[in-house]
């Protein structure tokens, strides 16, 4: 059977904010372009940002990047690499004034600079007190981004292929990267997108918890494809964590409503808060108030048939308050949580966020793996950049407005290094025979499973063990047994089958290309958390406590260091952390502490 | 509507920026959608169409729909 070939230069997975700036860099250096995207390129999640992206332009108060800098490599609790993030602070500017003059409304100050709001863990003078850093288009960040982007790479000519799904990395002989597999939905057929180099940003997979503030789309499909093509996940044990997501939906509420008074109870009515955080109660900070949530249901308060859930209560607040301070609360608790919050309160859980950890990277935007001795060889015709990508800034926890950043510094810089590259003679390697062949077989394996197992039950299970061995706080026990029941129910992804065999939109066949790329997020997930034996930033084991000599319960000696897992045989190497930026002072190690 | 059409529109529904649609949309599809008279399957297919940001303004009560069969499909997806 002969497969179409799409030739070009560059191809690029995904049109969202890091996707859409790559593609840019290329397009404009006269490149051949291609963007794969699953939905239209404005129908990202990128969408979604509406705080703001970060740079230290000192428009409201005085900022320097060297602040920035040391934020990041706080938030992280210094598993951030210091030359990436010194990288990304100090391109940060640039790259939001590029985005000005492609035509961003960003909200602007009466002396027409752009308006910079707080953000939390963004402060002046290493942490002296809070600092204007974020820059926002009203509540529409992320949704002006990509329509800015998106225009301007019409323009330059990139060639967007819509509703199109990357399936498989294609790699030669040699293990250059050369192209990649694509499904068309609105055909069903796979084509080959061959060309000189690739860049990945694909985007986060929340979707592997139950609960998860991400999107649908979210489903990593990104890591997937490098994982099956022998490519590393880093630091995949740390997720971001919101404390009020309403149960099963995910929607979040927002901090505000326990700041006008809403109290969190458990199973019993107790405004359980008070044993946790007895000044603050429901005020403490996000991971205090997740930590005591997720304790609770761990110890059996939790409410509902199968105790998962705790409540918010706002019953006692009068209904003006509720309509007027909070507006949209009452809705989206009648549409997600069918309740109206004036009567009944709200069923909520930690909910996950955002992913810290991705395919390796350097600040360059190259994929680097171990080889020789060398933790960080790149890969050569691979890229990635954005929320798919590890590179690593965030380290173990992100800073609230960073990763908008992220996306426009290291796509770009994905961007110029694929252009570097292809003017220093990187060559369009031929395709090995077959070059398909794996992506064909595994749907053929979907179409022609006999007494398949249901994609719904399969996806439900993998992420109901995710939510319960892996949350906001973990436990030693039942990380171990995540372990093992997510390796079984990987076992099920294997026998996963589709009643629906059409060729037109067949989405039971996405959805099932979809959970083959969730269920190597999953394990990578849950593999390294069991094994990293201390807590560090977003990753908190309750068998890591604070103590006097590990507070936080970080482990600096044993555990300073990124993770690497592999998915062929799920063992785990490490790297070392980069301490030594590229040019500022190092940001010496300190108990993270606000 | 035929098996691919719908399908696309599933596609369509479900695979939005904001979480708030994919739940809604996809909801609406499996319980009201079938219930829809012609002029309102076509009036949902535009909505669908919409920017996610305009979309859930309508949906979630912000802003007030103002075509008469757009309030009525507003109001089922909203019921569902
Ligand atoms: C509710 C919410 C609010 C947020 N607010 C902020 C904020 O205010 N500030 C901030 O800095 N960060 C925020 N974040 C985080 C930030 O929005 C994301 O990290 C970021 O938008 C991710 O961008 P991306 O370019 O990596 O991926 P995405 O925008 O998710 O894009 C991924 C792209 O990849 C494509 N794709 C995926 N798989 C395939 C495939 N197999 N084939 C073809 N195409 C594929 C998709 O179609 C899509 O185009 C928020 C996150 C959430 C969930």
């Amino acid at each position: 059977m002969s497969i179409p070939v799409h030739k070009y230069d560059v191809v690029i997975v995904g049109a969202g904010g890091s996707g859409l700036r790559a593609a840019l860099q290329v397009a404009e250096a006269g490149l051949k372009t291609a963007v794969l995207t699953k939905v239209f390129p404005t129908r990202s999640h990128t969408v979604a940002a509406q705080g703001g992206v970060a740079a230290p332009l000192g428009n409201v108060n005085e900022d320097h990047w060297m602040w920035h800098m040391y934020d990041t490599v706080k938030g992280s609790d210094w598993l951030g690499d210091q030359d990436a993030i010194e990288f990304m602070v100090r391109k940060a500017t640039e790259c939001v004034v590029e985005l000005e003059h492609y035509g961003m409304p960003f909200d602007r100050l009466d002396n027409g600079k752009i308006y910079q709001r707080p953000f939390g863990g963004h402060s002046q003078n290493f942490g002296e007190k809070p600092v204007n850093r974020s820059c926002a288009a009203a509540d529409r960040t992320g949704h002006a981004m990509l329509h800015a982007m998106y225009q301007r790479n019409v323009r330059a000519n990139t060639q967007f292929f819509v509703e199109w799904m990357a399936l498989d990395l294609i790699r030669d002989d040699s293990g250059a990267v050369i192209g990649v597999t694509a499904l068309d939905m609105e055909t069903g057929e796979v084509s080959i997108f061959h060309a000189k180099a690739v860049i990945f940003a694909t985007g986060g997979a929340g979707r592997i918890y139950a609960s998860s503030t991400n999107a649908f789309i979210n489903t990593g499909d990104g890591l997937g494809m490098a994982v099956r093509a022998g490519i590393p996940l880093e630091d995949m044990e740390f997720w971001q964590f919101h404390p009020t997501g309403v149960a099963g939906a995910g929607v979040l509420i927002t901090e505000g409503v326990r700041g006008e008074g809403g109290i969190l109870r458990n199973a019993d009515g107790e405004r359980f808060m008070e044993r946790y955080a007895p000044n603050l109660k429901d005020l403490a900070s996000r991971d205090i108030v997740s930590r005591a949530m997720a304790t609770e249901i761990k110890e059996g308060r939790g409410c509902g048939i199968n105790k998962d859930y705790v409540l918010l209560d706002i019953t006692h607040l009068p209904p003006e308050t509720i309509m007027k301070r909070l507006p949209g609360i009452r809705e989206i608790a009648i549409e997600f949580a069918g309740v109206d919050p004036i009567q009944t309160p709200i069923p909520v859980v930690p909910t996950c966020h955002y992913q810290m950890g991705g395919i390796p990277t350097n600040y360059r935007g190259e994929v680097v793996v171990p080889q020789n001795g060398n933790p960080s060889t790149p890969v050569t015709g691979f890229y990635a950049a954005g929320e798919c990508a590890c590179a690593s800034v965030h380290g173990a926890n992100r800073l609230g407005t960073n990763s908008l950043l992220d996306l426009l510094v290291f796509g770009k810089s994905a961007g110029e290094s694929v252009v570097e590259a292809i003017k220093n003679g990187l060559p369009l390697r031929p395709l090995p025979d077959n070059a398909a062949a794996p992506s064909l077989a595994r749907v053929k394996r979907i179409d022609t499973q006999e007494n398949g197992e249901s994609m719904f039950d399969v996806r439900a299970a993998m992420q109901r063990i995710m939510q319960l061995n892996a949350g906001v706080f973990r436990f030693g026990d039942d990380m171990k047994q995540g372990v093992k029941e997510i390796l079984e129910v990987a076992e099920r992804v294997k026998k996963v089958g589709i009643k629906d065999k059409s060729m037109v939109f067949n989405t039971a066949r996405v959805e099932a290309l979809e959970l083959e790329n969730l269920i190597e997020v999953a394990k990578a997930t849950m593999i390294s958390a069991e094994n990293r034996k201390e807590s560090r930033g977003a990753h908190v084991r309750d068998d890591a406590p604070d103590t006097p000599e590990h507070p936080n319960g970080r482990d600096d000696p044993n555990w300073l260091k990124h993770t690497l897992w592999f998915g062929s045989d799920n063992h785990i190497e490490y790297k070392p952390v980069n301490l030594i930026p590229l040019t500022a002072p190092s940001v010496e190690l300190k108990t993270r502490t606000y | 509507m035929e098996l691919h059409e719908l399908n696309k529109l599933r596609w369509h529904c479900t695979r939005r920026a904001l979480l708030e649609l994919d739940i809604t949309l996809g909801r609406f599809l499996d319980n009201g959608f079938n219930q829809l008279t012609e002029p309102q399957v076509k009036t949902f297919i535009d909505l669908v169409a919409m920017e996610d940001h305009d979309l859930w303004a309508l949906i979630s009560g912000k802003v007030d729909a103002e075509d008469p069969v757009e309030i009525e499909v507003i109001a089922a997806i909203r019921k569902h």
